[in-house]
């Protein structure tokens, strides 16, 4: 060959080599411990994950590199996180999962946000053995799906546990003669919406409360206004929406505009978003929704500030606060196991209990915590749990008077 | 006549929606994909300048809309006029300018993530008032008052200026236009810069009452879609009538019969338009 090929050649060979030898050296130095993680970063569900699981990520690295890293194989790995974007799509979330698992090779993954996300990647975080500890997940299917895959942990509760809260909370209202029982009660048109409508009809049923108005609306409708004023025509004491963000604000603003008359106001989803008194300021007071915390332990004030302090963002006051949790027992874990050993880590959480900023978390033979806030209530720009499993600290509810 | 007025506010937010996209395809022959992203761009700004600086959205409407202008009118001359330039014929530039702005849309919607990756909601004008015995928003009708001003004014701009006529002969049939001495070129992106600052416009003004955030602009496109094919390409009159149609006829729907059953209604009409007159209410038969 000539000796323009020849040196061709020759740089492209000492151009591999060079490759090659940084990356081994880098693979070799491996003083990180890498943590998967397939988010939102687009899609439907974006803008409840930015909310509730991305701050509490990037706030735990903060803490635990700061403090030099995790606890394993003698010495400290600072922690390094892999994320990639699923776009809402299940497909493409598995996609990902499979590439973090084996190109990207990451140590420990953390768990998704939506129920039917941590459902849809259970088969697979089981097939690679990474502990899973659902945060965003609310099934009734707990058993079953722990039993499947025994390295998936469950932490806010089941579906019927959910409802229940709500009916607890009615009843404890209708007892004090502060409502009767004529529920108006819509639900948006999608998975979520539909499983929890089902499950509450019975429940309501059975404790003696008359539905007067049950609908479904499409999710993203852009004008709610016909439902309200529909549930308003039906003369309810009591509002129940499982609702999902967009539609919870959208139910909302429309109750205030109409002044719905009712001394229980309840939406599901995003009530506890910080974004939700921001829009509404204290025409909320009063209000129900999902979720709800106990904001006067010192661990939770503690993690309030700081999570405003390194990411700038307040957390919700429902899931952040156990999605920070279940990144703490992971924490726990694997420095107690004290090396990346996926199935130990799985065992240990199994059979040890956690101290985290909810509490003392420990799980059952079903894998499930069930320790959880269920319904929380808008009192003076807090919203407290006012009804709860298990965690025993929900304050008395009161009533809404008016907008 | 809770309903009709009701219907008729709904059917005045998807008029909004819908009248850029109309300008941009009906004209510029540009079928924007992109479309809903700079609705919520338009939403965004209207946001973030409220929230953190307390600026009233209809002083910010002053602002998007000749951003909005100048940013669409940079896409058409630099993204989409050498994809005009190089198609054979119409289908191929359908194509083409899917695609791209399909990718647009993708740049616009990861852009917006880094930028607020949570909902943009805020109170405004969230006040009841009393019209015929229906309450409404007053945000709401605000935005109907706009909606049917910007309708008002494009209508009459297209057909009672020397540009607007012109507009509208590129739109019926662009060679044509072209050997009239109509510089077609200048025309579309004319056309498509002002669909862009409706469209923005719009979006800063449903913010006041719909919840937005950043991967919604797809919802938005695809109702845009809708309404313009129902009504017929290239003609404004088309699109408000269509979109005035949708909304009385889910309010309709949502009270009378179920509010499950909108997006049904919707589709349905938009199937019975499909079959009955293909080229949409005002559209002209394709020769």
């Amino acid at each position: 060959m000539g000796r323009r090929t020849f040196m061709k050649r020759l740089m492209e060979g000492a151009t591999a080599l060079g490759i090659v030898s940084f990356l081994a050296a880098s693979a070799i130095a491996g003083d990180t411990i890498k943590f998967g993680v397939v988010a939102h970063k687009t899609g439907p569900l974006a803008g409840g994950e930015a909310v509730t699981h991305t701050p509490n990520i990037e706030m735990w690295v903060k803490q635990v590199n700061a403090r030099g890293g995790l606890n394993v194989d003698g010495g400290k790995k600072l922690i390094e996180i892999v994320e990639y974007d699923d776009k809402t799509n299940p497909g493409e979330h598995i996609k990902a999962v499979q590439r973090l698992a084996t190109q990207d090779e990451v140590d420990f993954m953390l768990s998704p946000y939506g129920t039917g996300f941590n459902v849809a990647a259970a088969p697979i975080y089981a097939k690679y053995g990474f502990p899973l500890i659902a945060v965003s997940a609310i099934t009734n299917k707990i058993e079953e799906l722990s039993k499947r895959f025994p390295n998936m942990f469950f932490t806010l509760g089941n579906t019927t546990g959910f409802v229940e809260g709500v009916r607890d909370t009615l009843i404890t209202m209708r007892d004090s003669g502060t409502i009767g029982n004529k529920i108006a009660m819509v639900n948006v048109a999608d998975a979520f919406g539909i499983e929890l409508a089902d499950t509450a009809r019975p429940i309501l049923a059975e404790a003696g409360f008359e539905i007067v108005y049950d609908k479904s609306y499409p999710l993203g409708t852009p004008d709610i206004s016909p439902v309200i004023k529909g549930a308003k025509a039906a003369k309810p004491d009591a509002f129940v929406a499982w609702s999902y963000p967009p539609d919870t604000f959208a139910l909302t603003e429309q109750a205030i505009i109409e002044d719905l008359d009712v001394k229980v106001f309840y939406t599901a989803v995003a009530t506890a978003f910080p974004a939700y008194s921001g829009k509404f300021g204290n025409k909320i007071e009063g209000n129900l929704g999902a979720g709800g915390v106990n904001p006067d332990t010192p661990a939770m004030q503690n993690y309030r500030k700081e999570h405003k302090e390194l990411t700038g963002k307040v957390p919700d006051y429902w899931a952040s606060a156990t999605y920070y949790a279940s990144l703490q027992i992971l924490e726990q874990a694997i420095e107690a196991v004290g090396t990346v050993d996926r199935s130990a880590t799985v065992d240990y959480i199994k059979n040890n209990s956690f101290d985290t900023v909810i509490g003392t978390i420990s799980f059952d033979e079903n894998n499930n915590s069930d320790r959880y806030w269920s319904v929380g209530q808008w009192r003076d720009g807090v919203f407290r749990a006012v009804a709860d499993t298990g965690m025993g600290d929900s304050v008395p509810v009161v009533e809404k008077s008016g907008w | 006549m809770d309903i009709i007025i009701s219907g008729l506010l709904l059917g005045g937010t998807y008029a909004l929606i819908a009248m850029g996209l109309n300008l941009q395809y009906g004209v510029a022959r540009i079928m924007n994909l992109a479309n809903g992203e700079m609705l919520v761009l338009g939403g965004l700004a209207a946001f973030w300048l409220f929230v953190f600086a307390g600026i009233d959205p209809f002083f910010t409407l002053l602002l998007v809309a000749p951003v909005a202008f100048a940013g669409n009118w940079l896409i058409y001359r630099f993204l989409m006029a050498p994809l005009v330039r190089r198609s054979k014929n119409q289908g191929a530039l359908d194509v083409d300018s899917i695609l791209a702005t399909f990718g647009l849309s993708f740049a616009l919607v990861g852009i917006m993530v880094s930028v607020h990756g949570e909902y943009f909601t805020y109170s405004f004008l969230a006040d009841p008032l009393s019209i015929l015995g229906t309450t409404v928003a007053v945000n709401r009708l605000m935005a109907f008052i706009a909606a049917v001003c910007i309708a008002g004014a494009l209508y009459c701009w297209l057909n009672l200026t020397y540009a607007g006529t012109a507009v509208r002969a590129v739109s019926v049939n662009a060679e044509a236009a072209g050997l009239v001495g109509i510089n077609v070129a200048k025309i579309s992106a004319l056309a498509f810069a002002l669909g862009g600052a409706v469209t923005a416009a719009g979006g800063t003004l449903i913010s006041t009452f719909i919840t937005l955030d950043a991967s919604i602009g797809v919802v938005f496109t695809m109702k845009a879609l809708i309404i313009i094919i129902m009504g017929g390409i290239g003609d404004i009159r088309g699109a408000i009538i269509a979109a005035l149609i949708l909304g009385l006829v889910e309010t309709a729907v949502a009270t009378l019969i179920d509010p499950g059953l909108t997006l049904v209604a919707a589709y349905v009409i938009f199937l019975l338009v499909l079959l009955l007159r293909p080229q949409g209410m005002f559209g002209r038969r394709t020769t």
